[in-house]
């Protein structure tokens, strides 16, 4: 039940946002996420629009793993 | 895009940590964990002595008979269209369920999202629609947004069973004393809510170890790498490794929606039993939309399937082979226990993977 999809945001119109998730493209609220606009890679759960994704996610996780393997570069894993 | 490390490294990374540790046991507590987890086959990337048991994350398996038999109750009032997510069709309750309801000619309908309902009370001013709430911080500012839209709207023929919960309290109370977990992977969707800060009382309480992990098969894997870290350098923190969905606050709008419409009460966690303070019930001045406020309903008391152990697996005490029933008289086409029933219930991602 705790399954959200990413996709982006093509339009808005009345509270409602139109979504594309790589060709298939749906409504969701913007009811809980007002600052969404178009463009946004958001994330969908249930019809409701719950956060737009960060962008830069790859560099922040990889900055994390990082961290607990106790490497700083690639080429040492 | 294309990441520094593989999993194969991390996998590499987390045999190494695991090394020289005694057998240490990594709760989740997310449905959709419990899925993916099986489904990408995470426990035969780690080693032996890391085990991972699933908690009471799945929305459909810790709802308690009372709540369904009240749901079942609604259905059978005159006049009602009973609006739900389709997980909770098949749950049994007794010898009936939502499922069995809508075959004998009862209006039921599965919806995929809460707003669906505003549109069927709205195409069907005459009749009542019922809505029902189930699930965690997630689902519920869904719920209220529905309550909200309907108020403002000023929808009269629609209500909301809430059976909706909240999760650092059930939390609390398994992992409180003895539990024989190690370690907890906190529900990424729930923290995209409620904030990884909502799970600092995981370390600073309970003391044990907590990454918030996101889905795939990468993050989960992630997750685990730091918990082991932690475990194995003593720390004890609470470490967001879902930064793409999760910030530290949460979604102060949901939330800010959230407790607009419902306040907190207690609420019964199957397996868990009475929780203080874990349910959200709908406040006074949206009463008027509650379903249980708004009909005069009197549930049977339903007890459990003979056999059945499903409380005790969502403790994380029993795993679903454990169970008599598993696989026997118990499939995912003829579910005994709510476990499973849902694609995200250890017993159906048992059964299934």
């Amino acid at each position: 039940m705790c399954l959200a999809v990413p996709g982006t945001i093509t339009q808005i119109l009345d509270g409602y946002a139109q979504v594309d998730y790589g060709g298939v493209s749906k409504q969701a609220s913007t009811r809980l996420f007002k600052d969404a606009k178009v463009g946004d890679r958001v994330l969908v759960h249930a019809g409701f629009i719950i956060q737009i994704l960060d962008k830069d996610y790859g560099y922040e996780l990889e900055k994390l793993i990082g961290e607990t393997m106790g490497f700083t570069n690639a080429d040492e894993v | 895009m294309q990441m520094r490390y593989r999993i194969e490294d991390i996998k590499k990374r987390i045999n190494e940590l695991a090394g020289g540790m005694e057998q240490i046991t990594v709760m989740e507590v997310c449905g959709t964990h419990t899925a993916n987890i099986h489904k990408y086959g995470i426990q035969e990337l780690l080693p032996d002595n890391i085990r991972l048991v699933s908690g009471p994350g799945c929305p459909v398996c810790v709802t308690d008979h009372k709540d369904i038999a009240a749901a079942l109750s609604l259905v059978d009032q005159e006049n009602v269209v009973f609006a739900c997510f389709g997980d909770m069709m098949r749950v049994p309750c007794g010898d009936r369920s939502l499922y069995s309801l809508y075959e004998s000619g009862k209006d039921v309908r599965v919806v995929t999202s809460a707003m669906d309902a505003l549109q069927i009370a709205r195409d069907n001013p005459d009749r009542q629609t019922v809505y029902f709430g189930i699930g965690f911080e997630t689902t519920a500012p869904q719920t209220a947004a529905l309550i909200e839209a309907a108020d403002e709207c000023g929808i009269r023929n629609l209500s909301v069973l809430s059976a909706h919960k909240t999760m650092p309290q059930a939390i609390r109370q398994l992992l409180g004393n003895g539990s024989g977990i190690d370690a907890l992977m906190c529900p990424g969707h729930v923290a995209t809510i409620i904030g990884a800060e909502a799970f600092d009382f995981v370390a600073d309480e309970l003391k044990l170890p907590a990454a918030v992990a996101g889905f795939e098969a990468y993050d989960i894997m992630a997750a685990l790498l730091c918990i082991l870290n932690m475990l194995k350098n003593g720390e004890l923190k609470c470490v967001n490794m879902y930064p793409r969905a999760v910030t530290r606050h949460g979604n102060k709008e949901a939330l800010s929606l959230l407790y607009k419409v419902f306040e907190p009460c207690d609420a019964v966690w199957r397996g868990l039993g009475e929780i203080g303070g874990s349910g959200l019930g709908i406040k006074s001045q949206y009463k008027y939309f509650d379903a249980m406020h708004r009909f005069d309903i009197r549930p049977a008391d339903i007890k459990e399937a003979a056999g059945c152990i499903c409380a005790s697996i969502l403790c994380g005490k029993s795993m679903p082979t454990d169970c008599v029933n598993f696989g026997r008289g118990c499939t995912p086409d003829r579910p005994l226990g709510p476990c499973m029933v849902s694609a995200e219930g250890s017993c159906a991602a048992y059964y299934k993977l």
